[in-house]
């Protein structure tokens, strides 16, 4: 055994020295699942650099700061909650460092969505839930996932009936507050057959140490059902954020998804899509990092089944010395005739010293398949610049409006009004050079 | 339209320029006074565009030789938004598409910033809301495009009408138009040319570079001038493009070439 590896096992056992903290279940299923995630965890090492999944990404880090899980909930006072609200959600649950916080969580119990922590779902439908958690993000081997569920407790359950539509959107935020812990949130997402709902996934920070945000979200479409999915990762400078999202869609169904990352000194998200016959998704991203900032994105957009479609248009702006990673890969199956698939990484570099490392990667199993896939990877085109300047703007304004013009193709394409301008001013102030 | 006594707006003289070490334009000059409307016509490679990019400032370009005046001063001393600010305006061949940033915001931050340089009154987004509309009946466009992605899927006629809207609100001392009729149907040409026959006056100049003659059927010229291997070798009136309609521009190189021969 290698000295690295040495340091991963004790760090994980560091890490799962909290959880008989997680109570047992009277459910089996439930004490099972956890037990074999923990199981997998003693198996598993931390990935380094030498795993071809982590080649570009540096998460030593990790192994040299050491995590504890929440010991304490704090007690947040619902002003501090409250600068995070979205005007446009009927329902938000809370998590304060991966704890549910009722007092801070509002529900909306009339418009047919269930939104519960998962206690509270597992006591009104626990054989629902036995079929879906945990079966659809990998931990057996995949050591934060792993990580995640063995520390499985609460988690945020949103339950969407057969036929019911929802404009209103979920909001499940994410809040840490405490410096030094590690916390596992939890998302499982059903969307019953022809239902529609939007859900934004929210990861927030009220400090600025350093802490570890370990996540899952699973989302099970069924047919014909339609999702959009909002993802913002806006953790604080100096946290680790690492996440494993899983998302099944059956017949007919639509996911549509938009996920930003601005925060944590180190992100990666890992996004497994499947797609059954004639299942559409849209996955797109945006990374907008500076400082000594990481963050990397990987994807694998699976068409298992024929006449899926999927688009992805994964944006990275990098300043400073930081570092973006994209590994996008498309896989279109034995069989799966007539898929449609178009990818584009387009990357822009605003200093010397920022590095991207994109990947496109397509795997094809089937003939009869339309794939198109490509990157970018650069400074502001001159032309566009001048383009500007002739109409009477300077340089710096002319570059600061392609820049931010650069990241906000993304987020036009975020459907909560309130949240896209936030997020497109955030994009502003974060693209802003004063000349 | 020709006036006596008009005052110089362009004047340049013996202009050379390169790009990447080639060169495009060798000893060019071209007066032009407010009021007028000049064609720069030519072949394919005779360097019309370059001359037109030059004159916007375009970086990608490099002055050899010669000089350009705007109105009194040196065109090359004036960074490129500077020419702007003081009224040189370059209706581009190819508008660039600028996904992300809405139509109506970068129309009131240009004409702003102009305005501002004039030491003339901004618009509010609301005032000018109303002064770009009645701008856009000019050019029948609809008010849909101000809340569009800058040229954004635009068609090549929307994007020339995005142009002229441009020139309109901008109010250029000179305005080039580069090949504003490429691409454009028959339609997309008519409301076109209005739009900038609406905006030519006594205070301004229009120089238009163009391959064909259409254009000219809709904004007539007071001035042809024959481009060839980076100079003007040949200027009439607009009798002289229908000519060129008719006969090609290989006679005009080889009159020329008889006239500098016998000239030795």
């Amino acid at each position: 055994m290698s000295t690295s590896d040495t340091v991963n096992a004790g760090y994980l056992e560091s890490l799962l020295a909290g959880r008989p903290h997680v109570p047992a279940s009277p459910l089996a299923w439930l004490n099972t699942l956890r037990s074999e995630a923990v199981d997998r965890v003693g198996v598993l090492t931390v990935p380094t650099q030498r795993d071809e999944e982590w080649r570009f990404t540096d998460i030593s880090q990790l192994n040299r700061m050491s995590f504890h899980p929440v010991r304490t909930t704090v007690d947040l006072q619902a002003e501090e909650a409250g600068r995070f609200r979205i005007e446009e959600a009927a329902s938000r649950l809370v998590f304060v460092d991966g704890v549910y916080a009722p007092h801070l969580s509002i529900i909306d119990t009339d418009n047919g969505v269930s939104v519960v922590n998962l206690e509270a779902g597992l006591a009104a439908n626990a054989v629902a839930l036995e079929s879906c958690l945990g079966r659809y993000a990998e931990f057996r081997n995949e050591v934060f996932s792993a990580l995640n569920t063995a520390f499985l407790q609460d988690a945020a359950l949103v339950v969407v009936p057969q036929d019911v539509s929802v404009s209103a959107p979920v909001h499940l935020l994410f809040i840490a507050t405490q410096k030094d812990v590690a916390s596992y949130p939890r998302c499982l997402l059903l969307a019953g057959s022809g239902s529609v709902v939007t859900v934004i996934e929210d990861y927030v920070s009220l400090q600025e140490d350093a802490y570890f945000t370990n996540a899952v979200t699973e989302i099970v479409l069924a047919e014909n059902a339609r999702v959009n999915h909002i993802r913002v990762q806006r953790e604080g400078m100096k946290a680790v954020h690492i996440a494993n999202g899983a998302v099944s869609l059956a017949r007919a169904s639509n996911y549509q998804s938009v996920s930003v990352a601005f925060g944590a000194r180190i992100s990666r998200y890992n996004l497994n899509v499947r797609l059954a016959e004639e299942a559409e998704c849209a996955v797109d991203g945006l990374a907008l990092i500076a400082g000594r900032q990481l963050a990397d994105t990987h994807t694998c957009i699976d068409h298992a089944k024929p006449h899926a479609m999927s688009h992805q248009l994964h944006k990275c702006i990098v300043g400073g010395g930081a570092h973006a990673v994209f590994n996008g890969k498309i896989m279109v199956r034995q069989g799966a005739q007539r898929t449609d698939s178009r990818q584009s990484s387009r990357n822009l570099l605003l200093t010397n010293k920022a590095h991207v490392d994109t990947k496109p990667q397509l795997e094809i199993f089937a003939d009869d398949v339309k794939c198109t896939h490509g990157a970018t990877i650069g400074q502001l085109d001159s032309e566009e610049v001048f383009y500007l300047q002739s109409r009477g703007l300077s340089e710096t304004v002319a570059r600061n409006m392609l820049t931010y013009a650069f990241g906000a193709e993304i987020i036009e394409r975020i459907p909560v009004p309130s949240l896209k301008s936030l997020l497109e001013q955030t994009v502003l102030d974060q693209t802003t050079v004063q000349p | 339209m020709i006036y006596p006594d008009s005052k110089i707006v362009l004047e340049v003289r013996g202009l050379c320029a390169s790009v990447n070490g080639t060169e495009i334009l060798k000893g060019l000059d071209l007066t032009v006074r407010r009021g007028e409307v000049h064609a720069i016509m030519g072949p394919n490679g005779s360097g019309k565009s370059t001359f037109s990019k030059i004159l916007a400032g375009h970086s990608a370009y490099e002055v050899t030789g010669g000089t350009v005046m705007f109105e009194g001063q040196n065109l090359f001393d004036m960074e490129p938004e500077e020419r702007a600010r003081a009224g040189v305006f370059l209706a581009f061949q190819y508008p660039i598409e600028i996904p992300g940033v809405i139509n109506s915001q970068f129309l009131r931050l240009t004409y702003n910033t102009v305005q501002t340089h004039r030491d003339k009154e901004e618009l509010d987004p609301l005032e000018f809301d109303d002064y770009v509309r009645e701008k856009m009946k000019l050019l029948e466009m609809s008010p849909d495009f101000l809340e569009r992605s800058v040229n954004e899927g635009f068609s090549g006629g929307e994007k020339k009408r995005n142009e002229i809207l441009q020139m309109a609100m901008l109010d250029p001392r000179l305005a080039i138009l580069d090949e504003t009729d490429s691409g454009l149907d028959i339609d997309a040409l008519r409301i076109v040319a209005n739009g900038v026959n609406q905006l030519a006056g006594k205070d301004n100049a229009i120089v238009m570079v163009t391959h064909y003659q259409r254009l000219l059927n809709y904004i007539v010229p007071d001035y042809v001038h024959v481009m060839e291997a980076g100079r003007i070798i040949k200027t009439g009136d607009k009798e002289l493009a229908l000519e060129l309609e008719a006969r090609g521009y290989d006679w005009v190189g080889a009159e020329c070439k008889a006239a500098s021969e016998a000239a030795a």
